[in-house]
């Protein structure tokens, strides 16, 4: 692997090959956040709350962190007006769907995201799919999964599956950037309509 | 049919093709595109069938289905050989008298000519029809004289001779040179440089890389790749092989949606046919080199016509976009490289390798080269499929090839680059049309989609609409595309419903620039297209809806009512009786008034009053004017009163 230099934030930063932004900031403990982001699971960039500046090859362009890989030379910048901008906006549109999480809150405290600004959907799940992905890739399950796609797209556990699994699992629920509410409800709601549906009690 | 093996013996194949054809032999072509069949051209092949037997004409004439002549307002379309007699809207009824008249005694059918709206003269040939006359029919022309299936017919037009030059005559980085000096961009929607693409998969290490075509296409009213698909499949697979020579691959795809069927059909025979000629498998023409092509056939999402999604569900996943800041041109299909065209610009390529790269630059503009095919749809009078060379303008495609607008309404304007495109204004009309024209006006070539809009449309109503589509056909993965479109839908929804508030234009255009700067892949990178260019020119319009609660075309229903003039009308009691929702209140000689609580505003009371009374009319933004009182309704008429 190949040591790389590159700028961030002003800094110089020292980095391997193949390393994301993410990692290279992180190394030298420079906070970006994150929500759909976890370091067992393969990059997804879907929350896009990573989004940060870059200058590369003369351009300027907004890029996921979790996903760019560090280029030698590379310029990038974790905070900028453009950066915050588009941080505050994407906090307000989550949470339109999740308002009381306190992850949630504590960020559109850093950047001034008004959780009021749109209309309410309380589905509480931002579809940062770290559930579905954490059964999936870590415990090989596929109990839960997205359903539909677009507008309509939800997170929706496989009855069958999450009968046989779930009770004695409940990893993903920690997991949950919005506070497993979503999640558990979900999952009691496969439960009870599953016909051969496991008795919760006698197990718990 | 024995093996292709060399250049040579193609040659020999395609003499020994047009030796046994009789240059002179009548000839009945049908156009059988899928629009074609929609209006009736199976029943019409049917009834050329039977009279050809009937008439005692058989193997003196033969019959031959083909693809789409893209005229497709006119279709179906019948084309008399050697004469070239050119007949529109074919029904079986006009079948027996083409045969007597045309075939038999070599007279012209005069009434299923072509009339010349603006001159009322009759044209006999198809090339002399204005909505023809200017196109450069460089890759769709051969879709009107080939029957798909048959191999043959391509071969005897020159045929697979550009993969026969490509392999017996040059390297692959020769091939490789000429399609980078030809300056083609792809013609699927962004316009990257194809040679330039060709190259980065190329030089990307790996011994397994594969070349795709692109046939997911899926904006709305857009056929131009499944017209080509279906009517000319051979010159696909002809590029995709010269691809693949230049490239370094030996498998290819056809990602084709399955709501395609003829041309997943087609496709599916001409890679058969191919294959036992020789021009697919393995030592293609004698060369040394190996080809494959497989057929993937797409469940219809939109998204999938993303390259990396597409790449995705060619793996058997759920087709949504890759994150990764990686060209699929080096990681593609199970992260190998993987060269993504779509179908018109594979079947661009063995024209450039015949005809040579300086031909084709010569054609188009200074940064577009080449033709592009537009699929010409909406309120113009000439639908249909045309292939015109870049730099054209928007009039000339419009009004020379379209006709104009019909009903004598007013342009208003031209949506391009399908869905997350824009709308063009008519100051714009004589803009030419390329890749980089369009972008600089805020919409975009996408794969050729031309959807014209007259007077009665709603620019706010087009974005909404526009914006719905693409709520539904976001894969919803990431947060940008998903919640921005989501919200600009409900704020567009709002305005149009007449409950649209001060803040709303800056509103939509933050979120836009969120949407399009944040955003994972290019469908919502676009997504805010339609928004942003119906505000940049359009924007009186929607402060026509917030402010005054007016919509100006009179569409957006919350902010319209329908009103009967008592001056006009004649107590006919058309409406009356028409009224699905029975709000109008009226009799027999008596003045009829609109229950605005009642009305559905569906508009049928001002689509049946007679145009001599012309007592309906649609109001905007102003109060409706109070009922005229009981007393006063009765209507007395002159010849009465005396």
């Amino acid at each position: 692997m190949s040591e790389i230099t590159l700028e961030i934030d002003g800094r110089k930063v020292q980095a391997e090959e193949g390393m994301t932004i993410l990692e290279a900031a992180r190394s030298v403990g420079i906070s970006i956040p994150t929500l759909c982001h976890h370091d067992q699971l393969e990059p997804y960039g879907a929350c896009r709350i990573c989004t940060v500046e870059i200058e590369s090859r003369g351009r300027t362009n907004l890029v996921a962190a979790c996903l760019y890989p560090v280029e030698q030379d590379l310029v990038v910048r974790t905070r900028s007006e453009k950066v915050d901008k588009t941080r505050k906006m994407l906090l307000e549109l989550m949470l339109a769907h999740a308002p009381d999480a306190p992850e949630m809150q504590e960020l559109a405290r850093e950047y001034g995201a008004d959780k009021d600004r749109f209309e309410k959907e309380s589905s509480f799940c931002i579809l940062c799919g770290l559930c579905v992905r954490y059964c999936a890739e870590v415990k090989k399950n596929n109990a839960i999964g997205f359903v539909d796609r677009g507008t309509r797209r939800e997170i929706v556990f496989v009855p069958e599956i999450a009968s046989e699994v779930c009770w004695d699992c409940k990893e993903c629920f920690p997991l949950c950037p919005t506070e497993a509410l979503q999640a558990s409800f979900l999952l009691t709601r496969a439960l009870t309509s599953h016909s051969s549906s496991a008795e919760p009690e006698s197990k718990g | 049919m024995p093996r292709v093996s060399s250049a040579a013996e193609l040659e020999g194949l395609r003499k020994d093709i047009l030796s046994r054809r009789e240059p002179d032999k009548p000839c009945i072509t049908l156009c059988s595109g899928t629009a074609c069949h929609a209006s009736g051209s199976t029943e019409v092949a049917a009834s050329i069938e039977e009279e050809i037997k009937k008439q005692g004409l058989s193997g003196k004439v033969d019959f031959r289905r083909t693809g789409c002549h893209g005229f497709c307002e006119k279709g179906p379309i019948i084309v008399v050989h050697p004469e070239k007699i050119c007949y529109l809207q074919i029904e079986p009824k006009d079948v027996p008298e083409i045969v007597s008249q045309t075939i038999k005694e070599k007279k012209v059918v005069e009434r299923l000519l072509y009339t010349d709206p603006a001159t009322n003269e009759k044209i006999i040939h198809e090339s002399e029809i204005p909505f023809y006359k200017n196109q450069e029919r460089i890759v769709f022309g051969s879709n009107g004289e080939i029957d798909p299936t048959n191999i043959d017919d391509y071969l005897a037009l020159g045929g697979y001779s550009g993969l026969a030059k490509a392999l017996s005559q040059m390297t692959p980085e020769q091939v490789l040179e000429e399609i980078k000096k030809s300056n083609l961009r792809g013609r699927g929607g962004g316009g990257f440089p194809a040679g330039r693409k060709w190259e980065e998969c190329r030089n990307a290490p790996g011994d397994i890389k594969y070349v795709i075509v692109n046939a997911d296409e899926g904006d709305p009213g857009a056929y131009m790749d499944r017209s080509l698909l279906e009517g000319n499949p051979h010159s696909v697979l002809e590029g995709l092989t010269i691809g693949a020579y230049a490239i370094g691959a030996h498998e290819g795809y056809i990602y084709v949606r399955q709501e395609y069927p003829l041309a997943v059909e087609n496709v599916g025979i001409a890679i058969e046919q191919a294959r036992e000629y020789g021009f697919l498998g393995e030592n293609i023409l004698g060369s040394g080199f190996d080809f494959t092509i497989k057929v993937h056939r797409g469940a219809g999402a939109f998204v999938s016509g993303e390259s990396s999604a597409l790449m995705t569900a060619i793996e058997g996943r759920v087709g949504e976009p890759r994150p990764k800041y990686i060209h699929t041109a080096i990681k593609g299909v199970r992260d190998r490289p993987s060269c993504l065209n779509n179908v018109e610009t594979w079947a661009t390529v063995p024209l450039i390798i015949s005809k040579g790269a300086e031909w084709f630059a010569g054609l188009g503009t200074e940064g577009s080269k080449g033709t592009k095919i537009f699929s010409l749809v909406g309120k113009v009078n000439n639908t249909g499929l045309v292939e015109v060379p870049m730099g054209i303008t928007l009039r000339d495609i419009i009004y020379g090839l379209g006709g104009g607008i019909p009903g004598g309404k007013k342009f208003k304007a031209v949506q391009t680059g399908g869905p997350s495109g824009g709308c063009i204004p008519e100051e714009q009309l004589d803009m030419q049309v390329d890749f980089d024209q369009l972008a600089k006006a805020g919409s975009m070539m996408g794969s050729g989609g031309m959807i014209v809009m007259d007077e009665d449309t709603c620019m706010v109503d087009v974005a909404r609409y526009f914006l719905d589509f693409l709520s539904d056909e976001s894969c919803g993965k990431c947060v940008p595309c998903r919640e921005g479109i989501r919200q600009m839908l409900k704020i567009l929804t709002s305005i149009t419903r007449g409950k649209g508030k001060e803040g709303d234009i800056e509103r939509l255009e933050e979120l836009s620039e969120v949407t399009r700067d944040a955003s994972l892949c290019a469908l919502g990178r676009t997504a805010a297209n339609p928004v942003l260019s119906t505000i940049r020119y359009f924007r009186d319009e929607y402060e026509a809806h917030i402010k005054e609660k007016r919509c100006p075309a009179y569409v957006c229903k919350e902010l319209i009512s329908y009103y009967i003039d008592p001056e006009k009308c004649q107590g006919c009691m058309i409406c009356f009786r028409q009224c699905p929702a029975e709000a109008i209140i009226g009799g027999k000689n008596q003045i009829h008034v609109i229950d605005q609580e009642k009305c559905t505003k569906c508009g049928t009371c001002f689509e049946v009053c007679p145009p001599r009374f012309g007592a309906v009319s649609k109001m905007s933004g102003e109060p409706v004017p109070p009922p005229i009182a009981e007393e006063a309704r009765m209507i007395t008429r002159k010849s009465e009163a005396k």
